[in-house]
């Protein structure tokens, strides 16, 4: 029970790192990003690539997998996103799909489509036993990266010079730009962060969730959820819903496998026709 | 409805010689390209689908990833009853209606709520759930392994299905013609002309008496009975169904094909189905097991572009009716400039 748990906060706090950077680009800069998930694959596969080809340690695949995507995130927001920020939703969306499926098919003409496997490193590896409770180590270093991040992340949005002028290049571009702020810098650099973190998540990520071409695919769903159920306007409603999700959804497996994702798409559905702007949103 | 509007209506619901020649041409692939009929057949199909989404993307202004919720479900309704002994076609292509009508109807309360991202989300979301009940329930619908032993009964009792295709392509190219018929009947009418106003601007079609929530539940259960038709006639014709039917990259096809065509009129759903299907075949010709890259580098290009510009092409080669020099005077520009 308590394993599950733990499992389940593990899993919720993986899907907070692959999904935050979304929070930010969905969430406040509005813009409906599917292709979210392609930066996470990118970050899984630099891990596994340097590993499995180049002999690098986990640990220190880890600031590689952080930065190829950003520098990628960083490019693609200079050359086409930029473009799109004031088009319809239905531009955005069309756009993001188009990206998704080309890089799916990069992927699987790259490297293959089957699964990519890393191998931990052993002190990552087996679980001790805590007070009774079945402890991973594997999923408690994720835990303990995961949470500096989030805290990172909170204390850089809202005690920040950089934060604070995120948020008010989010909630009024054209003010903001009046009063000096490099608006379309700062997007940038947000944008280049947030694919950076899926990065990361995705190397975190990839024993966990598997890595393969379909990766953006499998689990766009999933950052969707995270994003939509939290509410757009705060990082910390990601973050509850992150948690939240990761534990129904590894209870739900556990418990009663035969339901599937139903759990998980059940509760996102409920929780958007009783909260249509999402479960811990401030009311506008 | 003042006399303006009722002319320039009837104006619009005038067909076209280029419509007319359009499906002068449609019959005349039945007798031309009798090797061809498999994939025409799919062609009509995905065009009666892509039909169904404009009429809730291009007039209502719903933006919906989850459109093959409805299109499977018709699939799986047509081959259900078959598969139990109801083999006539057309009775299976109304169940499949009336199930995918009746799923939109319930569903489309939950579209009416939260902002474009919320619709996307319900939408999708309804999908997957729908997608994960055809994989569980695997007695009726064959799971993973797809709905197989469908038997078709002939059409309307004379006309039996061909391995050539033949028949299935005159069936399903009929259904499209009909029902293509009818929502170019409805979106020329009153009605299509306030969920063209819903469009455009929710809030003040309300002010001005329209009942907004009604209109969109309706034009939305109609866009999902047309869906499911669309569905029907892939598994009577295919006498397949599988979980691919419900997949995520059939909701996104079908917006990559509205899209090639052109959102916003009827003809955009069924041009881009020509040009997706072709496409398609040629790319999987090209590179069989990546095609799926060259569609995404074609989304891209087809946004930062802007399809505006290219749907705006084709509407420019149209011959447009010469309206009176008082009507061009007080004519509106958003509203009367959109083709139908």
């Amino acid at each position: 029970m308590l394993t599950i748990l733990f499992d389940g906060i593990a899993y919720g706090m993986l899907l907070f790192v692959l999904a935050c950077g979304l929070a930010v680009t969905l969430g406040l800069m509005n813009f409906v990003n599917l292709a979210h998930g392609a930066f996470a694959m990118a970050g899984g596969y630099v891990t596994a690539v340097l590993m499995n080809r180049y002999g690098m340690p986990f640990l220190a695949t880890l600031p590689l997998a952080f930065i190829v995507p950003a520098l990628a995130g960083l490019v693609l927001e200079r050359t086409l996103y930029r473009q799109l920020y004031a088009r319809s939703h239905l531009d955005q969306v069309l756009f993001s799909i188009g990206l998704v499926f080309m890089a799916v098919a990069a992927v699987d003409y790259a490297m293959g489509s089957q699964q990519q496997l890393i191998q931990l490193p052993s002190w990552l590896q087996g679980r001790v036993d805590l007070f009774g409770i079945q402890v991973g180590l594997y999923r408690s270093f994720i835990i303990a990266v995961c949470g500096i991040l989030v805290v990172a992340l909170q204390l850089v949005l809202t005690r920040t010079r950089f934060g604070s002028r995120l948020r008010a290049a989010v909630d009024d571009p054209r003010v903001a730009r009046g009063l000096g702020i490099n608006v379309s810098l700062i997007f940038a650099a947000t944008f280049a962060v947030g694919s950076g973190l899926a990065g990361l998540g995705g190397a975190l990520g990839a024993e966990i969730l598997g890595l393969d071409p379909t990766f953006p695919l499998k689990f766009m769903i999933y950052f969707l959820i995270v994003v939509t159920v939290g509410g757009t306007t705060s990082i910390t409603g990601p973050f509850l819903a992150s948690l939240i999700l990761g534990i129904a959804d590894v209870a739900g497996k556990y418990y009663v496998p035969s339901l599937g994702a139903f759990v998980i798409y059940t509760l996102m559905i409920v929780v958007l026709i009783l909260r249509p702007q999402g479960l811990f949103a401030r009311a506008r | 409805m003042t006399d303006f509007v009722r002319r320039s209506l009837v104006r619009k619901g005038r067909w076209g010689v280029a419509e007319i020649a359009f499906w002068a041409v449609a019959a005349a692939t039945l007798f031309f390209l009798p090797e061809r009929h498999l994939i025409l057949n799919e062609i009509a199909i995905i065009g009666l689908f892509a039909v169904s989404l404009d009429l809730i993307l291009g007039y209502a202004g719903i933006v919906s990833l989850g459109h093959a919720a409805f299109f499977g479900l018709g699939a799986y309704a047509a081959g259900i009853v078959a598969k139990h002994g109801w083999t006539d076609p057309l009775l299976g292509l109304a169940a499949a209606a009336v199930a995918a009508a009746f799923l939109g109807f319930v569903t489309s309360f939950l579209v009416l709520r939260g902002t474009d991202l919320t619709k996307l989300m319900v939408t999708l979301g309804v999908a997957l759930l729908l997608g994960e009940i055809a994989n569980q329930a695997s007695w009726l619908t064959g799971g993973a392994d797809g709905l197989q032993g469908i038997t078709m009964g002939p059409v309307l009792g004379r006309f039996e299905f061909d391995i050539f295709g033949t028949t299935a392509y005159a069936y399903s190219l009929t259904v499209a013609f009909v029902l293509f018929v009818i929502a170019r009947r409805i979106v020329v009418s009153p009605f299509g002309l306030s969920l063209r106003s819903i469009r455009d601007n929710p809030l003040r079609a309300r002010a001005v008496g329209i009942p907004v929530n009604r209109r969109l539940v309706a034009v939305y259960t109609l866009a999902a009975a047309y869906a499911g038709v669309a569905g029907g006639l892939l598994a009577q014709t295919t006498q397949f169904v599988s979980l691919d039917v419900l997949a995520f990259h059939r909701s996104a096809d079908i917006m990559l094909v509205l899209v090639i065509g052109g959102v916003g009129y009827l003809y955009g759903g069924l041009l881009g189905a020509i040009g997706f299907k072709v496409l398609q075949d040629i790319l999987s010709a090209w590179t069989p097991q990546y095609w799926q890259f060259w569609i995404g580098l074609i989304l891209v290009v087809l946004v930062l572009v802007g399809r505006e510009r290219l749907t705006g092409s084709i509407k420019a080669l149209r011959p447009r009716p010469k309206a009176q020099p008082a009507e061009q005077a007080q004519a509106l520009p958003a509203t009367t400039a959109r083709e139908v």
